[in-house]
């Protein structure tokens, strides 16, 4: 029995690809985008995200059971957010 | 677990090592997707008070320190890099290789903890915890500090979890200085290398959220 051996070099790319990101969400934070800043900042925050959990974490080369359970958290979470959010924000329309 | 390996690879109720090895990996993936609805019940007091009070959050937030935030950020990410290293050393049985890995990754964690007690002090030393001594120069005392409590609550609870990974990590490297792990069973280093990457993720989004936004 082995898990699925993932080529170092594949490591030190996913490193090296969230260095830049990092960099990049810094920068990114000085300049005035207006309303995307914060979407700059998320998006390039889950691109890390995404990129940790499918090669730090092994996920692409993973069961499909696991990417099922992270698709149901995922739901969850969105639904947490989205209709809490969804509330406080249509409170001033009444 | 403690007999099941010291004969045969798997315990008696599991077909093969394979199999245990996917109930374990399932099992933690469970437990991760509990941590994830956990931040994200705080994530998402933070989004709406965020929302209802952007002033405060961007004054507030400018009290943060951008440098000392950005060097955890690329230590978390270090030891993440270390601790993927562990793990691949452990899955070829390099023994010497995975324990120089783990006190990489031990190492690292407790920087970025140190660097974080420092953060905390100059918030005691600013009066910007809250409670009753709290103090802020800003316009709205009253939900700046309210973001210094989110602030505290979050990142409190992510250095909580980092101490936490720091003693999984000693246990790791106590069984890995006994030659418990081999190429045929290394799951428990596979398993919290999953807590430690998810633990650097919560921290990939708390970085831009707290110190980032509102900085232009």
């Amino acid at each position: 029995m082995s898990g699925h051996v993932v080529p170092p070099r594949i490591y030190f790319a996913v490193f090296a690809a969230l260095m830049i990101l990092t960099a990049l969400t810094v920068w990114a934070a000085f300049q005035d985008f207006g309303p995307l800043n914060t979407v700059i900042a998320l998006g390039i925050a889950c691109v890390k995200a995404t990129l940790v959990v499918l090669y730090f974490m092994h996920v692409r080369y993973g069961g499909r059971l696991v990417w099922v359970m992270i698709s149901g958290a995922l739901i969850w979470l969105g639904i947490l957010l989205v209709i809490t959010l969804a509330d406080y924000a249509s409170r001033g329309w009444l | 677990m403690a007999d099941a390996h010291a004969g045969a690879l798997h315990a008696h109720q599991f077909e093969d090592a394979d199999q245990q090895k996917d109930a374990s990996t399932l099992g933690m993936w469970v437990f991760l997707l509990t941590e994830i609805l956990f931040f994200g019940g705080m994530f998402l007091a933070y989004a709406v008070y965020r929302i209802a009070y952007p002033a405060a959050w961007a004054a507030a937030s400018h009290h943060l320190d951008v440098r000392l935030g950005g060097i955890n950020t690329v230590v978390l990410i270090v030891s993440s890099l270390t601790m993927a290293m562990a793990v691949h050393a452990a899955q070829l049985g390099r023994r010497q290789q995975l324990v120089v890995f783990l006190i990489l990754t031990m190492l690292l964690g407790g920087v970025f903890v140190g660097i974080k007690a420092v953060e905390y002090q100059h918030k005691f030393a600013e009066g910007h915890v809250p409670g009753p001594g709290f103090h802020f120069e800003g316009a709205d005392g009253r939900h700046a500090q309210l973001f210094f409590s989110l602030y505290f609550a979050m990142t409190g609870m992510h250095a909580l979890h980092m101490i936490i990974g720091f003693g999984l990590l000693a246990w790791l490297l106590a069984g890995s200085l006994k030659g418990r792990f081999t190429p045929s069973y290394y799951t428990p280093v596979e398993m919290i290398g999953l807590y430690w990457h998810f633990v650097d993720i919560v921290w990939i989004f708390l970085f831009p959220l707290l110190y980032l936004l509102g900085r232009h």
